[in-house]
């Protein structure tokens, strides 16, 4: 038997971006004795990553703005995919959530009166995003991060040890959960995972887990995100039983770094759009206003003057078309460069330069500022930024109830934030994850504590075998002789599904993405790691790659399926949005080394909500025979 | 544009270890951490590094360049001649784990034993009313990414082991003038400043703030006004007096 060390938990939390910290501290303040088990040092989670900020309708900036309007907007920008109760709590919910973080020590920017300042954001129809500078995202881990060491200082006053409750396992991966009985059939009884600083095998007990291990980006060559988004929380999951859905809407944010090659992919904030900046072609035109859809025609602005006048005078003007919803303007960049209208590497300009005196742009922008100066030698006050597409968020994940996060298949397992899925429908919002991690993490730090309230003391226990199979499992890549290497693996699978299942897909594209997945999965079962198990990123990355490639077939499974284009997913061979295909979700669960993928009815949105909307705007999405109990369809 | 460079890695754990040499090719537009990358790559696939966003935002890639303490994501190979060897090793104030990789989790213990933000009793989630300009001066220090490596050049720690129990280092002084200049924190830290966190060992030489990749200024913005204000509670001779009075300890006050 493998030496392993072994842990006893309440809750253990996968993950320690805003979701998980955020779960976490809902756990323990429920008084249950909480784990945090995540990849990285505790605090560098990618959520530091987020730069524009958090979306919640405290209505600082614009007084009218309220829960009804946010909700509006997200369910536009997912195309009213969205499931509605996630979207529903997540309005109502988000200012309090940005409140309590100025109460554990967050410090806003602010309005003249004091306040905490909003700004504009693409598809927010009112100023909305709670934010600090560019860099709102390490103000949020920061925070709930000294929160856990609040918590954590106080258990040490009262019970003479600081982790007695609450404990971050840093640079440790969980492989594998542990069930009391097979897959489909068990309940939560705990993980198992490996510290990467010795290698060394750690099992937790624990009834619930929840997974909060953000997303899948790494499974693309060009994307914003780092090397954690190997979907490990999805495959963890499926390999438990659990579902996953929608994994075909994948956001491309639209202003990715495209020069020098080693920062392609990094994030360009979509801030720099909302403090002004323009879009423009090689040829100079500000492109922008040919690639306005039918159902934005109403809310954007068709001519340059008016979109300028809109950053002063929001109430009498339409905002520009550079703050459409990020798949849209991600599509228009696409075009444009496929066009031969791109900037000289590929992407096009981005000018905030001409827009903007140079104090400003430093004031408001002040990480993007440094991060042209320095990884591309671009001063952006003076010049314009190169930017294309790159994948940055699923909107797609596991599958869970809204008021709990709670997976419908498997007892004892919850999701919160990126590695859920629901909550943006079609496409996010900017602004929306932030906010979704804080009301989600929360709720999933609740409902996994009350599901362990109410096991009492029938606390499901793991099968001895499953722990000598993991352990196994985790071992093989040493095992196998004359397999290839993980690095070129991984190299392979990105190249795939960035080509193949990109921001454009086809009916044949994909299925050869399918056909190289099929051949990839058997080459990946056989890979060989060199060294041994101390802090050795090429085993590391061999473990990785076994989840990314459950979810790579997710996603092109998922996408081959529906055949319409909807926000994060765009079919060149069936170019239009059909309400027929808005009520289906597509679920994905493993069966044995296969995905499955089968189709279910979209929840169906109370008259209540549907009310907050025009019957003219539901016309555009919905079938007519949904609205038969509109207010407006019975005059 | 692409060129063969020459790289001495360290290589090696807690047993000990040396410095390896590599010839390994470099394209334009490269920084360090992408040269580690293809080591692990194409010649040392176990070859240990931390990073994570690889943009200069969580501070997770800090090591010495040419021994100088860096972000290896930030450090852009053509600061390099071609022909100039680049020697990369391990923060040099942190116990080795593997190769680039330090144990840092003294860090995380001194994070521990600073007193977290105290709001006024009483004062509601939404009703926190501030002033831009008074919430600047704290927001300065909150851009710390964590990396680290303010600490690993200060010399109070960096070849003085037996200093560290008694001393914070500078990331641990920016989070405490933080708290300290936060508009609505009610509680008294500068006694801590001096007694727990030993800022009177810092003589401000100001290699901290060289080395910090989000341009704190460390030193003149929080170190300083901290020794002042330390000094100000404590010999300033009417707030003795009148701590004297009201029966507090110096330091306590105000």
């Amino acid at each position: 038997m493998t030496d392993f060390e072994r842990h006893q938990y309440d809750v253990v939390v996968i993950g320690s971006g805003g979701a998980g910290l955020r779960a976490a501290i809902a756990a323990r303040e429920a008084g249950k004795k909480t784990a945090v088990v995540c990849k990285s040092l505790f605090g560098k989670a990618h959520t530091v990553m987020a730069e524009g900020g958090i979306a919640a309708s405290m209505g600082n900036v614009n007084d009218n703005d309220n829960w009804q309007v946010h909700f509006r907007d997200t369910m536009r920008g997912g195309k009213f995919m969205n499931n509605y109760r996630m979207a529903e709590l997540h309005a109502k919910e988000a200012p309090d959530r940005v409140w309590e973080l100025e109460e554990w020590g967050a410090l806003f920017d602010r309005t003249p009166d004091g306040k905490i300042s909003q700004r504009n954001f693409g598809g927010h129809e009112y100023p909305r995003l709670a934010h600090v500078g560019d860099r709102t995202g390490l103000e949020l881990i920061r925070t709930l991060q000294q929160k856990i060491v609040s918590l954590q200082q106080q258990d040490e006053k009262d019970l003479g040890d600081a982790e007695a409750m609450l404990k971050v396992f840093a640079e440790c991966t969980i492989t594998d959960l542990l069930l009391d009985d097979e897959p489909g059939k068990g309940k939560i009884a705990g993980a198992f995972g490996y510290y990467r600083e010795t290698g060394r095998f750690v099992v937790f007990d624990t009834a619930a887990v929840v997974v909060a291990t953000g997303g899948i980006g790494k499974s693309f060559k060009v994307t914003s995100n780092s090397w954690e988004y190997t979907g490990d929380g999805l495959a963890l999951a499926m390999r438990a039983g659990g579902t996953v859905l929608n994994m075909e809407f994948i956001q491309f944010h639209p202003t990715g770094m495209v020069w020098p090659l080693s920062v392609k992919g990094i994030l360009v904030t979509e801030s720099v759009r909302g403090d002004g900046g323009i879009l423009k072609n090689s040829e100079g035109k500000r492109f922008m206003f040919d690639y306005i859809p039918d159902v934005f025609k109403a809310k954007y602005a068709t001519t340059e003057e008016e979109g300028d006048r809109w950053y002063t005078d929001p109430d009498n003007n339409l905002r520009p078309p550079e703050l459409l919803p990020r798949d849209e303007v991600a599509r228009a960049i696409n075009s444009e460069v496929k066009a031969g209208r791109g900037s000289p590497h590929g992407g096009v300009f981005l000018d905030i330069a001409s827009r903007k005196s140079p104090d400003v742009i430093r004031k408001k922008l002040p990480s993007m500022y440094h991060q042209f100066k320095e990884l591309a030698d671009v001063d952006i006050t003076v010049e314009p930024m190169e930017v294309g597409p790159t994948c940055h968020y699923v909107m797609g994940g596991i599958e869970v109830d809204p008021d709990t996060g709670a997976s419908p298949s498997v007892q004892g397992l919850f999701s919160a934030g990126e590695a859920s899925g629901g909550m943006h429908g079609s496409n996010r919002l900017g602004g929306n994850s932030l906010s979704d991690l804080l009301v989600f993490g929360r709720r999933a730090g609740l409902g996994a504590s009350a599901y362990v309230e109410g096991l009492g003391g029938n606390k499901p226990t793991a099968k001895e075998e499953d722990i000598t199979k993991a352990a196994d499992r985790a071992q093989a890549p040493f095992t196998h002789e004359g397999g290839e290497n993980p690095y070129t693996l991984h190299q392979e699978l990105q190249q795939t599904m960035n080509d193949l299942v990109g921001i454009i897909r086809t009916d044949a594209e994909i299925k050869e993405a399918l056909k190289r997945i099929e051949v990839l999965k058997g080459r990946i079962a056989n890979m060989t790691v060199e060294g041994h198990r101390q802090f050795n990123p090429g085993w590391h990355l061999a473990l990785d790659l076994q989840s990314m490639i459950i979810v790579s077939e997710c996603v092109a499974k998922a996408a081959l399926t529906r055949t319409e284009s909807r926000g994060g997913h765009t079919r060149e061979d069936f170019p239009t949005m059909e309400s027929d295909w808005r009520v289906v979700n597509l679920i994905c669960s493993l069966h044995g080394n296969d995905i499955e993928i089968v189709k279910q009815p979209l929840p169906i949105m109370t008259n209540e909500l549907l009310s907050l909307f025009e019957h003219s705007e539901l016309e555009k999405y919905l079938a007519i025979d949904e609205l038969k109990d509109h207010p407006e369809a019975k005059r | 544009m692409a060129y063969d460079a020459s790289f001495r890695v360290w290589r090696g754990n807690t047993n000990g270890g040396e410095l390896t040499n590599y010839k390994v090719s470099v394209n334009e537009g490269e920084v360090v951490l992408d040269i580690i990358h293809r080591l692990q790559q194409t010649q040392t696939p176990d070859l240990a590094v931390r990073w994570n966003c690889k943009a200069g935002k969580c501070g997770s890639c800090s090591a010495e360049v040419n021994g100088k303490p860096a972000l290896l994501c930030m450090t852009r190979m053509n600061t390099f001649t071609e022909d100039e060897t680049v020697t990369v090793t391990p923060l040099r104030t942190f116990p080795v784990i593997k190769d680039l990789v330090t144990d840092v989790s003294f860090n995380y213990q001194k994070a521990r034993e600073i007193p977290s933000f105290t709001p006024p009793e009483g004062l509601k989630p939404g009703e926190y009313r501030m002033q831009q300009v008074d919430v600047e001066r704290s927001q300065e220090f909150r851009k710390c990414i964590e990396c680290f490596l303010c600490q690993d050049v200060c010399h109070v720690i960096r070849d003085h082991e037996d200093n560290k129990p008694a001393f914070s280092g500078p990331r641990f002084f920016i989070r405490q003038a933080e708290l300290d200049m936060h508009p609505l924190d009610t509680a008294s830290r500068k006694r801590d400043a001096q007694e727990k966190h030993g800022i009177g060992l810092c003589n401000i030489t100001k290699c901290c703030t060289e080395v910090c990749p989000e341009h704190i200024k460390i030193t003149d913005n929080a170190i300083i006004p901290m020794k002042e204000r330390v000094a100000d509670a404590k010999y300033d001779p009417l707030r003795w007096l009148g701590a004297k009075i009201r029966g507090r300890q110096p330091g306590d006050v105000e």
